[in-house]
C-alpha cells in the first residue's frame, strides 16, 4: 500500500494538534508497512532553493526515530522573499497550462475577498502537489485538512486515485457561526469530491453530516492516538506558587474554539469558596488580551497566572505542577491535550463538546457553557483527594488504550475498502 | 425430597438530587425521580407479581409457598407512593404461606463499619416487619448477601434467629453442594441456607437471554431440573430480586407466565415440595460445617464486595460516612439521623463503582449517574452538609442562650423538642 498523504504542518514546525496528529499517524503507518509520501508546504525558516526537495529520514524533519517507509516533500513557502501575490498567480497560470482538467476545480473557487497568504498559498500548494505527484508511484491519495483539499483533488484527477479526506477541524469549530465562506466552500468540496472522508469523532461526524450535507455512509470515523512517552522527573523548581497551593490548569490556544472565558468565570466561582488555588492558562491566541483584561475585571487577577506559549520541557514542567487540567472547549473535533495531561498524571475535566469525551470514560465531563457545573467539579478534584487518585489511575490506563496504530489500521483498511470498490 | 424455597429481595434506592458544593439547603433526595421510579416499577412488578403469587397460593391451598425480604426503605416508598402494593403484600402475610425475613433497614453496609449501627438497624426493620405484617422474622439474610463467619457469630448471639441466609458461592461450598443446610463455623444453633446460584439464574439473568442454549426456559423443564435434586439434596434455594418479575425481566419475555406455571410442574413429582426459609430450617439438619473467613456476597462474578468497595472513592466515602456516626448521634435530631442512614443505603457506593464502567454492563442500567466519578462528587457534597448540619446542630444550644453548666440529658431533651 503506497499513500500519497497532503498535509499543511508536522513536526518541529508545529502550530497546533494536526502536525501531532499527521506526525502519529504517518510513524504508526510506516510500522505496519504502509509506503507514504509526504508532501507539505515548507516553513517560513527554510532555505530550499528548488520548488521540490526531498528530505530523507535522517534530516531535520523527522524528530525522533526512523521511519523507513515515510518519504517527505516539500514545497517552499509564499512567505519566502520571492513570492508575492502577483507571482503566485502568474505561477499558477502556468501550471494551469501545463495541466489537464485536474485544476479545473481548483479555477472554480469564487470570492477573492480571502487575499491573504493562506488563500493563495493553498492553491499554489495545490498546483505544485499535482504536479510533483506525476513523478511518484501511489495507490491513495490522503489529504489532512482544508488547505490540502484542493492539491487532494487536484492530484485525485490527475492520477485517477482515489481520495480521502481527513477532517481534524471544520471550520464551524474555529469560528463558531462567523464561518469564512471560502473555507467553507473549500472544506464542501473537498468532501464532496473526496471517495471516502475520515472524521476524528462522531462529534465532527455529526458536523459534516448536517452542515456540509454529505451523505452518513461516506464519512467513518478514526478516533487519533497519543505518543506514549516516559516522562522523568522534573525538579520543581522556582515558581511563583507555594507548595500549598493547588494548580488547576488551562493549557491550549487562547481562541473563541477553546472557551478561554468559561475557564474564568468558572475560577471566579472557585474562588468565591476556596482560596488556596491558582489557575494558571498557558498558550497565546487572539484573545490573549481579553483573557487577562476579563481575570482583572472578574477580580481574580491576583489568583491568575498567563504563561504564554510553551515549549517543551516547560509544559512538561508544568504538567508536573498541576493538579487538575480542565478543557472547557466551545467545540473541539478531538482534542489531544487532556489525553496528554492523563499521560502526565495530571486528571482532567473536558466538555462535553469535543471528540474526546467520546473516548475517554476516566475523565469528568461538563457543557462547556454550565461554569457552575465546572467549578463544583473543579472544588471535588481539589476537596476530595479519592477523587484525583482515581481518575488519574483509571485514566492513565485507558489513554495507553488509545495507539496510533489502531487509527493507522483502520485507515488502511479504508484504503483497502476504497481499492477494492474503486 | 426437594423443598423450592423461594425468597425474594424488593429494595428500591433513594436517589440523590444533583447537589453541587455551592448547595446548601438540607433536602438531599430527588423526591420525583424516587416517586416516579416507584410508582413506575409498582405497576410493572410489585402489583401484577403480587397478584399472581397471591392467586397461586389460594389455588395450591397452602401448598405453595414463599418468602419475602422487603427493605424498610422499600416499605417507606410504597407507604408513600404506592400505598396499594402495601397492602396486597399485607394481604400475602395473611395466608400464612409468606414468610418476611430481617434485613438491616437501609440496605447498608453497615456490619462492615459499625456493630452497633447494623443491630439498631436490624431491630427497626424487625419492628417495622412486626408492625405492618404482624410476623417476627426468624431469619436473616445480609444486605446483598454479605456474608462471613463474624456476620454469623453476631447474629447467632443476638439469639432472635433460626437460620441465616447467603450465597451458595463455589469458593466456599468447594465440592459440596448447596442444596443442604449447614451450619455456619463458629455456631451451635444457627443454620445456613445458601442460594443455588446456578438455578436462581437461570430465572433471574438469564431467563429472555436468547444465546443462552437453554432458551427458552420454561415451566416444566425448569421443574426436571429441580426434580434431578432429588437423591442428593434436601433444598433448592431460589433467591432473586423481586424485581426480576416485571422490571429485570419485562412482562413480554414470559415471566410470569413462566411462574403461574412453575407450581404445578414442581408439584407434579411426588417428592417435591415448597417451603419457606423457616420451614427448611426446621425441617432439615446440618450437613456439614462451612468456614468463610472472607467476605463473600451475591452480587457480580467475583462474589465480593468489590462493587460497593473496590476503588479509593468508595472506600473515601464509607469510612468519611462512618466517621460521622458519634457526631450525629449527639445531635439525637431524628431528622439528622434519618439523613446519615439514607445516606448509607448500599446503592449509593454502588455507583461509584469503576470495574465495570468501561464496558457499559449490567452496572449501567440501574445507575442514575452519567459516570461513577459525578456519583462520588454528588454524594460527597450531600455528606459534607450533612457534617456542617452536625456542628450547627452543637453549636445551637449556646446560641439560644442556654446555660453551659447543664448537663448533656438536659440538652437533649431541649433538642428533641
Amino acid at each position: 500500500m503506497r499513500v500519497f498523504m497532503l498535509g499543511w504542518e508536522f513536526p518541529p514546525f508545529i502550530s497546533g494538534g494536526l502536525g501531532t496528529a499527521c506526525y502519529g499517524l504517518t510513524k504508526a503507518m510506516d510500522r505496519l508497512n504502509i509506503k507514504v509520501i509526504f508532501c507539505l508546504p515548507a516553513t517560513a525558516d527554510s532555505d530550499y532553493a528548488t520548488h521540490v526537495k526531498l528530505l530523507t529520514p535522517s534530516s531535520k524533519l523527522s524528530t525522533s526515530g526512523k521511519l523507513r517507509n515515510v518519504v517527505f516533500r516539500t514545497i517552499p513557502s509564499l512567505l519566502q522573499p520571492y513570492s508575492t501575490s502577483q507571482g503566485y498567480k502568474q505561477h499558477l497560470k502556468e501550471k494551469r497550462k501545463a495541466q489537464s482538467q485536474g485544476s479545473a476545480a481548483i479555477c472554480s473557487i469564487g470570492p477573492t475577498d480571502y487575499s491573504g497568504d493562506m488563500y493563495t498559498e493553498v492553491h499554489r500548494y495545490a498546483a505544485i502537489a499535482a504536479e510533483l505527484a506525476k513523478d511518484e508511484e501511489f495507490d491513495v491519495v490522503h489529504a489532512h485538512d482544508w488547505m490540502t483539499y484542493p492539491a487532494g483533488i487536484a492530484v485525485a484527477k490527475a492520477s485517477g486515485k482515489p481520495l480521502i479526506v481527513h477532517i481534524h477541524s471544520t471550520e464551524f469549530d474555529r469560528s463558531g457561526e462567523h464561518v469564512n465562506q471560502m473555507v467553507y466552500d473549500i472544506e464542501r468540496m473537498g468532501m464532496h469530491a473526496a471517495d471516502k472522508v475520515i472524521a476524528v469523532s462522531n462529534f465532527t461526524r455529526n458536523i459534516i453530516i448536517s452542515r456540509y450535507g454529505l451523505s452518513a455512509e461516506k464519512v467513518e470515523v478514526v478516533y487519533n492516538g497519543i505518543e506514549h512517552n516516559g516522562n522523568g522527573n522534573i525538579n520543581l523548581g522556582e515558581t511563583q506558587i507555594g507548595k500549598d497551593e493547588k494548580i488547576v490548569l488551562f493549557l491550549g490556544r487562547i481562541t473563541m474554539q477553546k472557551g478561554p472565558e468559561y475557564f474564568l468565570m468558572a475560577a471566579k466561582k472557585v474562588l468565591d469558596v476556596m482560596d488556596n488555588v491558582k489557575f494558571v492558562m498557558a498558550g497565546s491566541g487572539d484573545l490573549m488580551q481579553r483573557a487577562v483584561e476579563m481575570a482583572a475585571e472578574l477580580g481574580i487577577g491576583q489568583k491568575m497566572l498567563f504563561t504564554g506559549f510553551l515549549h517543551g520541557e516547560d509544559v512538561e514542567r508544568i504538567y508536573r505542577m498541576a493538579d487538575l487540567f480542565v478543557m472547557p472547549s466551545v467545540s473541539e473535533p478531538f482534542g489531544l491535550v487532556p489525553l496528554e495531561a492523563l499521560g502526565n498524571d495530571v486528571p482532567v475535566i473536558i466538555s462535553k463538546q469535543s471528540g474526546v469525551s467520546e473516548v475517554l470514560r476516566h475523565a469528568l465531563k461538563v457543557d462547556f457553557w454550565d461554569i457552575d457545573e465546572m467549578a463544583n467539579k473543579i472544588i471535588a478534584v481539589l476537596k476530595y483527594p479519592p477523587l484525583g487518585v482515581t481518575l488519574r489511575d483509571h485514566g492513565r490506563y485507558e489513554t495507553g488504550k488509545l495507539r496510533w496504530k489502531d487509527a493507522a489500521q483502520r485507515c488502511a483498511q479504508i484504503y483497502e475498502e476504497l481499492l477494492v470498490t474503486v | 425430597m426437594a423443598s423450592v424455597c423461594f425468597y425474594f429481595q424488593g429494595h428500591q434506592p433513594l436517589r440523590l438530587r444533583h447537589y453541587t458544593v455551592f448547595d446548601n439547603g438540607n433536602r438531599y433526595f430527588d423526591d420525583y425521580k424516587n416517586a416516579a421510579i416507584c410508582t413506575k416499577v409498582a405497576n410493572k412488578c410489585y402489583l401484577p407479581a403480587n397478584r399472581l403469587l397471591l392467586n397461586l397460593i389460594k389455588k395450591y391451598d397452602g401448598r405453595f409457598r414463599i418468602a419475602y425480604s422487603l427493605t424498610g426503605i422499600l416499605l417507606e416508598q410504597l407507604q408513600q407512593y404506592s400505598p396499594e402494593v402495601l397492602s396486597t403484600f399485607d394481604a400475602l402475610a395473611e395466608t400464612g404461606c409468606v414468610e418476611f425475613l430481617a434485613e438491616t433497614y437501609y440496605h447498608s453496609l453497615s456490619f462492615l463499619y459499625s456493630r452497633d449501627e447494623f443491630l439498631e438497624q436490624v431491630s427497626k426493620h424487625m419492628e417495622t416487619i412486626e408492625y405492618l405484617f404482624g410476623q417476627k422474622p426468624r431469619i436473616f439474610r445480609n444486605t446483598e448477601l454479605i456474608y462471613n463467619n463474624d456476620l454469623a457469630a453476631l447474629i447467632e448471639s443476638t439469639g432472635k434467629f433460626d437460620a441465616i441466609a447467603s450465597e451458595g458461592a463455589d469458593h466456599i461450598l468447594g465440592f459440596r453442594s448447596p442444596n443442604f443446610v449447614y451450619r455456619p463455623k463458629g455456631c451451635d444453633k444457627l443454620k445456613l441456607l445458601l442460594k443455588n446460584y446456578a438455578l436462581s439464574d437461570d430465572i433471574a439473568f438469564r431467563f429472555s437471554d436468547r444465546n443462552w442454549s437453554q432458551w427458552p426456559l420454561t415451566a416444566d423443564k425448569f421443574a426436571q431440573w429441580v426434580s434431578a435434586v432429588n437423591g442428593n439434596g434436601n433444598v433448592v434455594n431460589l433467591f432473586m430480586d423481586y424485581e426480576t418479575f416485571g422490571e429485570h425481566q419485562w412482562a413480554d419475555t414470559g415471566i410470569f407466565d413462566f411462574m403461574n406455571h412453575l407450581p404445578q410442574e414442581i408439584l407434579k413429582h411426588p417428592d417435591n415440595d415448597f417451603k419457606t426459609p423457616s420451614e427448611v430450617a426446621r425441617s432439615y439438619e446440618p450437613v456439614g460445617t462451612i468456614d468463610v473467613p472472607h467476605l463473600t456476597s451475591w452480587a457480580d462474578t467475583e462474589r465480593d464486595v468489590s462493587a460497593w468497595l473496590g476503588n479509593a472513592m468508595q472506600s473515601n466515602a464509607i469510612h468519611e460516612l462512618y466517621r460521622l456516626e458519634k457526631k450525629i448521634k449527639n445531635t439525637s435530631d431524628e431528622i439528622i439521623i434519618a439523613d446519615w442512614r439514607k445516606l448509607q443505603i448500599s446503592d449509593h457506593f454502588y455507583y461509584m463503582c469503576t470495574k465495570y464502567f468501561a464496558d457499559g454492563d449490567v452496572h449501567k442500567y440501574f445507575n442514575p449517574y452519567d459516570s461513577p466519578y459525578d456519583s462520588y462528587i454528588n454524594f460527597m457534597n450531600v455528606l459534607h452538609n450533612l457534617g456542617s448540619r452536625c456542628s450547627a446542630r452543637t453549636a445551637e444550644p449556646a446560641l439560644c442562650g442556654l446555660s453551659q453548666d447543664k448537663g448533656r440529658p438536659g440538652l437533649q431533651t431541649q433538642i428533641g423538642d
